[in-house]
């Protein structure tokens, strides 16, 4: 009996070798396809307009790559760029998270070594979609280690596509954002790694995948407070191990030193507040190390002493240190925090102390309806994914859980931390979608198996069977739940069922004590459930990909629009700033809003006064101040700044809404902010912001109305902007100080020259005497204007 | 027939709390022999007829310190037994981690005293000191046997990584240096 036993035992050995291998497979095949998936669903913009960078940061990304490529990285890293920022200039090597460039620089230079002549603009139009999908497969890693291979295939699938990750990641969209994913999820895929095996390799992967996170993105802070906060979570629940020490202890080590390396972080890894979690809690951590350790040593009535003598000493240490601390920070106004930092904390910081940060659009809290626009059928799996997180509690997946809870407040603060969320919600939705395909197949598993059999060797098969599956996962379930299915089943004989499961309840009694807690679904429930199931998969996937198609893609320096006569294209910003470099001369001065100031850079090659970085207020106000004055006082602030052309955009033609007189507004409250003669409610008629004849003197005779609305009037007879929807004000009128050499075919974009100063003053000189004693009682007068 | 330190007290009564402190234990044995004296029993601390020497309350906490020392000295007797019988190699590895953290504090009190002010070259100093220490304990964690979580890592691998962590920690470090 021993030979055919073991040579069955043998082929169900191989068999279950082969079922393995098998699955093996299937699953790289399947990472494969998701992988293939997350690129091609971004590639919309590139089919539907070109392969072309978008928006604006993109671009200053592009040149900065550009320029690595043809310098080399000694270059790029003491780089300092006077052609931003005039006359102040920026270093671009000290200031730049350079993660981003020096990945596609390497891809470049990468396939231009094995001499496949990619130009450096595909490689990086392309760098996003390939990063998306190596984010798909860290977060299939990170599942996995949370719950096992079914719900981390199912999480990879779902952030393939999800929209909120798309909407930062499509062909073109060459920002940070596009590696900085990848990275998050692989260094917490790292850190869970390094918890569930306590091995120092993947500790010392952890530290070097921070490394490139702190190189990629500002964000990084959300990894070294995430950390220290789930550290702690797993020490105050009891949760303490060695592994815990091991996870930690090396990443605060050496992902402080690592950070600090970074020029843009420098010794702001140490004496920031975002950094002091972490070194708080390394120091907690040693704590609770030394008092496990020398509870070991010691036998509890000692360990007992032990404490109390410790207690008295160390709370007094305590309280100094923490003073100390305390005082030290307290003394600097933000606590220590950085701006940016402290408005994710107090949302309403911004708003009254910094404007430039409070104006950007994705700085703004987010709607209900961008939630289900961004991730869409997740928001409502997520919490059955918490649930399922805590059945059974591992490490891991308490981190997830934190994980999630902490994203989820980011997101309500800013718009632009969605971006955030959307890892946490696709790994949580994945783990619940898994339950509950487990659970429904299963079900229907062990209800085919009752239905087909009829003799007690099949029982004894369905037994194994649902006991294998039980070590997949486990729920709770109740015992009536089994008597109830076998009511429902139609064709067996209720007594003959319990008969045989009493017969194998004898047999395996180890095996069915797990298999009791099993919950067993009646048959055309599961079914339905698997049914509905992939419904909702199908819902999501066709929202994924109108998303993509349709709100993610736009280039938005290329603009289209549908109408009766067939498709428009406005292609007005390439078509003004190649103007610009092909009519000026290449050390020309352009003043524009900062906004424009990346893209002038990088496709018209000319130096800008201001542009997307916004790192000087003054600055910044300074143009503002001068788009906000008349005419002469404009001519002299921007003649001050060595100025030659004045850019403006104005969608009044053609509808485009977001042009210079819409953040108009922001102009003035930032000059305002700085200057004081600068005074809003001079610019708003009752509170209401308008251009029509109904406004405000200042608002007519300010430089930004004259060079938007400047010939407006003859387009149309009657000045009729399409964007404000009513006439405007003024339309007569003629420019004394700027002469326009430049508006493009829709009338987009506009451009400005600074008329140079008159060589002979005519008739002045008999003024000039009586001119010269008022000027100076005018400037003594109601005049703070610094340039008057 | 009173002794020379009870005729101090009587004398002196300022210099009360201070040889009050040095002489705790003294003091108390004092008590204890008189009382012994007069009722031929032990009464092992502070007791109600101590009260004309407790006028000033908060010194019997310093009366019940032998109790206290006598337990701290128990205390550290048990801890220095149960860490001697630490194997050795474990012993190697805490001396390490003595020597890293004290070279650590050293080079503190070298910045207290000089100035801070090649930052970077500060805190590499004391970073890579810390880092070695915190690696060392990682390996010793790694390499107890009394360890239930690591006893199939073999601890050729644990000190392979140890290797190979400190290879990254002082390469990070060689740069940082300035």
């Amino acid at each position: 009996m021993a030979e055919p036993g073991s040579s069955t035992a043998a082929a169900g050995d191989g068999g279950g070798r082969l079922r393995n291998a098998f699955g093996g497979v299937l699953c790289a095949f399947t990472l494969l396809l998701i992988g293939v998936l997350a690129f091609s669903i971004r590639l919309f913009s590139v089919i539907k307009y070109e392969s072309v960078i978008h928006e604006f940061d993109p671009y200053f990304n592009f040149r900065v790559t550009q320029f690595l490529s043809k310098n080399g990285i000694y270059e790029f890293w003491n780089w300092f760029d006077d052609r931003t920022w005039y006359p102040l200039g920026r270093v671009i090597g000290g200031t730049v998270y350079p993660g981003l460039t020096l990945t596609a620089g390497t891809l470049w230079w990468l396939l231009n070594s094995l001499n496949i002549p990619l130009s450096v603009e595909t490689v990086c139009v392309f760098t996003a979609p390939i990063f998306s999908a190596n984010a798909s497969w860290a977060t299939y890693l990170l599942t996995k280690e949370a719950k096992g291979t079914g719900a981390g295939l199912m999480a990879a699938t779902i952030l393939a596509m999800v929209p909120s990750y798309i909407s930062r990641s499509v062909a073109g969209s060459y920002d940070n954002e596009a590696v900085a994913i990848f990275a998050l999820i692989f260094t917490f895929y790292l850190y869970v790694k390094t918890l569930n095996t306590g091995s120092l390799f993947y500790a010392t992967l952890n530290a070097l995948s921070y490394f490139y996170m702190v190189c990629s993105w500002g964000g990084y802070t959300f990894i070294i407070n995430l950390i220290p906060m789930h550290v702690l979570l797993c020490i105050v629940t009891g949760r303490y191990s060695s592994r815990l020490y091991i996870a930690f202890a090396p990443l605060v080590i050496l992902g402080t030193l690592l950070a600090a390396l970074v020029p843009v972080v420098g010794f702001n890894a140490v004496m920031t507040s975002e950094h002091f979690a972490s070194f708080l809690v390394f120091i907690i951590l040693h704590v609770v190390a030394l008092v496990y350790y020398i509870k070991g040593l010691l036998t509890p009535r000692l360990f007992k002493v032990a404490m109390t003598l410790v207690i008295s000493v160390g709370l007094a240490v305590c309280f100094a240190v923490v003073a100390i601390l305390i005082a030290l920070v307290a003394s600097s106004p933000t606590k220590g925090w950085s701006g940016r930092s402290l408005s994710l904390l107090d949302p309403t910081y911004a708003s009254k102390y910094i404007p430039i940060i409070a104006s950007v659009s994705e700085h703004q809290p987010p709607t209900w309806p961008s939630y289900f626009m961004d991730i869409n059928v997740l928001a409502f799996l997520i919490p059955a994914g918490i649930i399922s997180c805590f059945l059974p509690l591992s490490d891991a997946s308490s981190f997830m859980v934190l994980y999630l809870v902490t994203a989820a407040y980011f997101s309500g603060v800013m718009v632009r931390l969605m971006l955030v969320l959307a890892p946490a919600a696709c790994i949580l939705s994945g783990i619940a979608l898994s339950e509950a395909f487990n659970v429904l197949t299963r079900s229907i598993k062990c209800q085919l198996a009752k239905l087909f059999d009829d003799s007690p060797a099949a029982s004894g098969d369905s037994s194994a069977e649902s006991s294998s599956a039980s070590t997949a996962s486990t729920n709770s379930a109740k015992n009536e739940n089994r008597s109830e299915k076998t009511k429902t089943i139609p064709k067996e004989k209720p007594s003959k069922n319990r008969k045989k499961e009493r017969e194998v309840a004898e047999s395996v009694p180890v095996k069915h004590k797990k298999e009791k807690k099993l919950l067993v679904l009646p048959m055309e429930a599961s079914a339905m459930g698997i049914l509905l199931l992939i419904v909702l998969g199908g819902f999501y996937v066709v929202h994924c990909v109108w998303a993509a198609a349709e709100a993610y893609s736009a280039p938005s320096i290329v603009l289209t629009s549908r109408s009766h006569d067939g498709l428009h294209v406005f292609d007005d910003f390439r078509e003004a700033y190649a103007w610009l470099s092909h009519n000026t001369d290449v050390d020309d001065k352009v003043a524009s809003w900062w906004d424009y100031g990346y893209q002038t850079t990088a496709m018209a090659n000319r130096t800008v006064i201001v542009d997307n970085n916004t790192w000087n207020n003054t600055h910044i106000a300074t143009v503002g101040t001068a788009m906000s004055s008349p005419e002469k006082v404009a001519w002299e602030i921007f003649n001050s700044l060595d100025v030659k052309y004045v850019l403006v955009v104005f969608g009044g033609l053609v509808g485009y809404p977001s042009d210079d007189i819409n953040k108009f507004l922001w102009m003035v409250r930032i000059g305002g902010g700085v200057f004081p003669h600068i005074k809003e409610p001079d610019y708003l008629r009752d509170g209401n912001y308008r251009v029509d004849a109904q406004a405000t003197p200042t608002m007519l005779n300010c430089l930004m109305y004259k060079l938007c609305y400047y010939r407006f009037v003859e387009t149309d007879g009657k000045g009729f902007d399409r964007v404000r929807g009513y006439e405007i004000g003024k339309k007569h009128f003629k420019l004394t100080h700027f002469e326009e050499v430049f508006t493009t075919h829709h009338w987009m974009v506009r451009i400005y020259k600074l008329k140079p100063q008159k060589n002979r003053v005519r008739g002045k000189l008999k003024k000039l005497k009586s001119g010269s004693k008022t000027s100076s009682t005018i400037a003594a007068g109601r005049n703070k204007n610094p340039w008057q | 027939m009173p002794s020379t330190i009870d005729r101090i007290y009587l004398k002196l009564p300022s210099l009360y709390p201070f040889t009050l402190l040095h002489l705790a234990p003294l003091r108390t044995s004092l008590v204890e022999r008189r009382r012994i004296e007069e009722t031929g029993r032990d009464s092992g601390g502070g007791d109600i007829g101590d009260l004309p020497f407790l006028l000033i309350s908060g010194y019997d906490k310093i009366l019940r310190m032998p109790r206290a020392t006598s337990d701290a000295k128990l205390l550290i007797q048990s801890l220095g037994k149960a860490y001697a019988a630490t194997p050795t190699n474990l012993k190697i590895i805490d001396l390490y981690v003595v020597f890293a953290v004290a070279t650590a504090l050293i080079q503190v009190v070298y910045m207290g005293i000089v100035g801070s002010f090649p930052f970077n070259s500060f805190l590499s100093g004391i970073l890579s000191c810390i880092g070695t220490a915190v690696l060392a304990v990682c390996l010793r964690i790694q390499v107890n046997k009394d360890n239930k979580e690591f006893k199939d890592l073999p601890p050729e691998r644990a000190f392979a990584d140890f290797v190979l962590c400190n290879l990254v920690l002082h390469l990070v470090i060689m740069n940082f240096l300035g």
